[in-house]
């Protein structure tokens, strides 16, 4: 009987890996994907190295040499000309925008009435640029006429951070949190991606089995959950293949691409969105230290272990609900309607944990779906990179997730096996939700 | 006498249809055994269950006298009626797997496959892909792989379908040969003609009922209803023939052919007894022709459904 699975899983796992579009695809994903890193950072790059120009008619006697050129935006200084002059001269030089400071008797009165000109909407960097270069000088003129110097007014503009740490008297950094978030998302991330991607393989796989109407030949040798297992581990296995050599490849491949094309992967992460605090805050080596210690401190052990406890059940869930979908139907245009159902509970738990789960990965939503077996496989990695036990998750619910994650893998595999052994059978039709229940019945 | 395989009341349902009710057969060893019936009856079920691909709901199948079991899959070889292969797999290789699926061992069945695919004149296609496969060549290779095990019982369902003549003579040859070996073979099919030639024993499932089942050759003489076929050479007027003719007996179905001086007609006696007829016949004209009309395995399905329906 183990050899037999065995064959079975040899036979699935070559007929993947041999398969060209297959081959196709690892060999050109980590093409694609490295090609597109490098594209992206190259555009950033080309765009912070853009340096826009504006004009300034300063006929005030305030605000004089304020104006200093800064990494994306440097000032030309215009004078003795009038502003419809100006205006003309900054387009005919294509220059960025016109900045008019007209002559008034004190600062308050000429930033009020100072207006910049442009060709259409400005851009934003220009204006909060020239809005921070008014406040502070109004700022300190208004601090000035109550007393305070200016080197008193550089001592009070010291930046302020606050310092962090735990109960235990550890230090800690800001977001963190959201880093650690991140890690454990980027588990949960790859066991979604991996269930879509192998889920529907082995869909395909089943229907091309019923389509060709090779399966009676092979279950009148074996039985049928010996064949949908044998499909879901081979397919499994050619897919842990193709993400190693995507790994290895796409690693090597940045490696190359930061080496040789000199492209900053750091300006790339100053610009994402998905963690603000992080470039701004790791400036310090300090802190850069603490980031270090804290990623060292997560409990990658107990992470990659749940990881493969968590992948291993999800996967399996997933998988044989997409094997019961490939036997019910009978072409790939009719699982469309049982698709979706499947896909929704994945898409659930990457948005709850992007949208919930970073900002409080202890909180009753994140608790909830993480015990919720169809998500939790995505939301128990969030939340684990904060360790079991005090400050983490408490360990009754990481034993009571897993509990629930494997009780429901027996159930949904005793059922989706049944609809599997039916399904196979039944050529031409394409079963209603009414009749797959109808199928669990059946001896 | 020694059977393959017993089947007692077996039924099977499913959900609120019934696919085989109270089935009972019993299938001797060492013959070819028709299962005869049109499409739905309930013979692929009948089918899967020997191969333990589904299960009966009631009832009890004896295998060579032990109850069905999961170690007797690999003595049985099936070749369903929906049958395919793995489209982009090369032949040989596919072969292999479901031989070993089978449960031999890879050298045994690699000896064995190119025996036999010397055998069906098909070695050239052990490296092509399935796709590039005609639809005959890869009947052929279906046909292998079933009996490639060398199984006590053979299970054929419409192995026929898809053959042109020549290679469905081939397989059927082949078959033959399969039986002279000792091999017990169970046929399932809904076309009747080849019914005739190979089966020993047939049984006529209908509508998920057994409504007949035994040695052909009996079935046919139950069936036998005493019309024999005549011919007559004709040298008097043929008018006055027919006419002494009618007097005496049922004739059916005359047919004169004037420039032959042929009468062909049937004639319904109302015993096997044929002795007098002759006689009586002969004084009247030459007969040329004198034979009784077995019913054809067709003719017995077609009355035996037709008498079911009509509730008789």
């Amino acid at each position: 009987m183990v050899s037999k699975l065995g064959l079975i899983i040899k036979r699935e796992y070559l007929a993947k890996v041999r398969n060209r579009s297959f081959i196709v695809m690892t060999i050109l994903s980590p093409l694609l994907i490295v090609g597109m890193i490098v594209l992206i950072a190259y555009l950033t790059k080309i765009n912070s190295d853009e340096v826009r120009v504006v004009s300034i008619l300063n006929e005030s006697s305030f605000f004089q040499h304020q104006f200093k050129p800064t990494k994306g935006i440097s000032y030309l200084y215009l004078d003795g000309i009038s502003l419809d002059e100006a205006k003309d001269s900054t387009k005919a030089l294509e220059y960025d925008g016109l900045l008019h400071l007209p002559n008034e008797k004190d600062a308050e009165k000429v930033a009020n009435s100072a207006y910049l000109y442009t060709k259409d909407n400005p851009n934003t960097t220009i204006i909060q640029q020239l809005e921070s270069v008014f406040q502070r000088q109004l700022r300190q003129d208004r601090l000035q006429k109550l007393g305070v110097s200016s080197d008193q007014f550089s001592q009070i503009e010291q930046p302020f951070d606050l310092q962090l740490a735990t109960f235990d008297g550890e230090k800690s950094v800001k977001g963190i949190n959201e880093i650690k978030a991140f890690i454990g998302g980027g588990f949960g991330y790859a066991i979604m991606m991996f269930i879509i991607i192998y889920g529907g393989f082995v869909m395909r796989s089943v229907i091309e089995e019923k389509t060709s109407r090779i399966i009676e030949v092979i279950i009148s040798s074996v039985k049928p959950f010996q064949l949908m297992l044998g499909k879901i581990i081979g397919t499994s296995l050619a897919g842990i293949t193709q993400f190693t050599i995507w790994l290895i490849s796409a690693s090597a491949l940045l490696l190359l691409a930061v080496t040789f094309l000199g492209i900053d992967l750091g300006e790339l992460s100053g610009s994402s969105t998905a963690m603000p605090g992080m470039s701004q805050y790791a400036s310090m080596d300090s802190d850069m230290l603490m980031y270090a210690r804290e990623i060292l401190d997560i409990p990658w052990a107990l992470l990659i272990i749940s990881f493969f406890i968590y992948f291993v059940l999800g996967y399996l869930i997933y998988s044989s609900i997409y094997a019961a979908i490939g036997a019910a139907v009978d072409n790939e245009t009719d699982t469309q309607q049982f698709i979706f159902p499947i896909i929704l509970p994945l898409m659930l738990a990457i948005y709850v944990g992007f949208f919930s789960v970073f900002s409080n990965p202890h909180g009753p939503i994140a608790v909830g779906f993480s015990l919720f077996p169809l998500t939790s496989p995505i939301v128990m990695l969030m939340r684990l990179p904060g360790g079991v036990g005090e400050g983490g998750v408490p360990l009754w619910q990481l034993l009571s997730s897993i509990a629930l994650l494997a009780l429901t893998f027996l159930g949904i595999v005793s059922l989706a096996s049944r609809i599997y052994k039916v399904g196979i059978l039944m050529y031409g039709k394409k079963p209603t939700y009414k009749e797959l229940v109808k199928w669990l019945r059946y001896k | 006498m020694d059977h393959i395989l017993v089947a007692k009341n077996v039924s099977k349902m499913y959900g609120n249809y019934t696919a085989l009710s109270n089935i009972s057969l019993n299938i001797p060893k060492n013959c070819i055994y028709g299962l005869l019936g049109p499409n739905g009856a309930g013979k692929t079920s009948f089918i899967r269950i020997i191969n333990q691909i589904i299960y009966q709901d009631s009832g009890e199948i004896l295998f060579d006298g032990e109850p069905l079991a999961p170690k007797h899959i690999s003595l049985i070889g099936y070749l369903p009626e929906e049958r395919g292969l793995y489209k982009s797999m090369k032949v040989g290789e596919q072969a292999l797997y479901l031989a070993q699926l089978k449960g031999l061992t890879k050298p045994e069945a690699k000896t064995r496959l190119k025996y036999w695919f010397d055998r069906l004149d098909i070695a050239d296609w052990w490296n092509k892909k399935v796709q590039e496969l005609s639809k005959g060549m890869a009947q052929k290779v279906q046909f292998i792989v079933t009996v490639l095990h060398q199984p006590k019982l053979l299970i054929f369902d419409e192995p026929f379908s898809g053959f042109d003549p020549i290679n469905a003579n081939i397989i059927k040859d082949e078959i033959l040969q399969l039986k002279e070996q000792g091999t017990s073979i169970i046929f399932s099919t809904h076309r009747m003609e080849s019914v005739e030639e190979l089966c020993e024993y047939i049984a006529l499932i209908h509508k998920s009922e057994k409504i007949l089942d035994g040695k052909l050759s009996d079935i046919k003489k139950a069936y036998k209803n005493n019309i024999f076929d005549v011919g007559l050479r004709v040298q008097q007027n043929e008018d006055t023939l027919m006419k002494n003719l009618e007097e005496k007996f049922n004739i059916i179905g005359p047919k004169f052919d004037g420039e032959e001086h042929q009468l062909d007609f049937k004639i319904q006696l109302p015993s096997e007894e044929t002795a007098g007829i002759l006689a009586e016949l002969s004084k009247m004209a030459n007969i040329n022709r004198f034979e009784e009309t077995i019913p054809s395995a067709n003719d017995i399905f077609i009355q035996t459904v037709n008498n079911k329906d009509n509730g008789k």
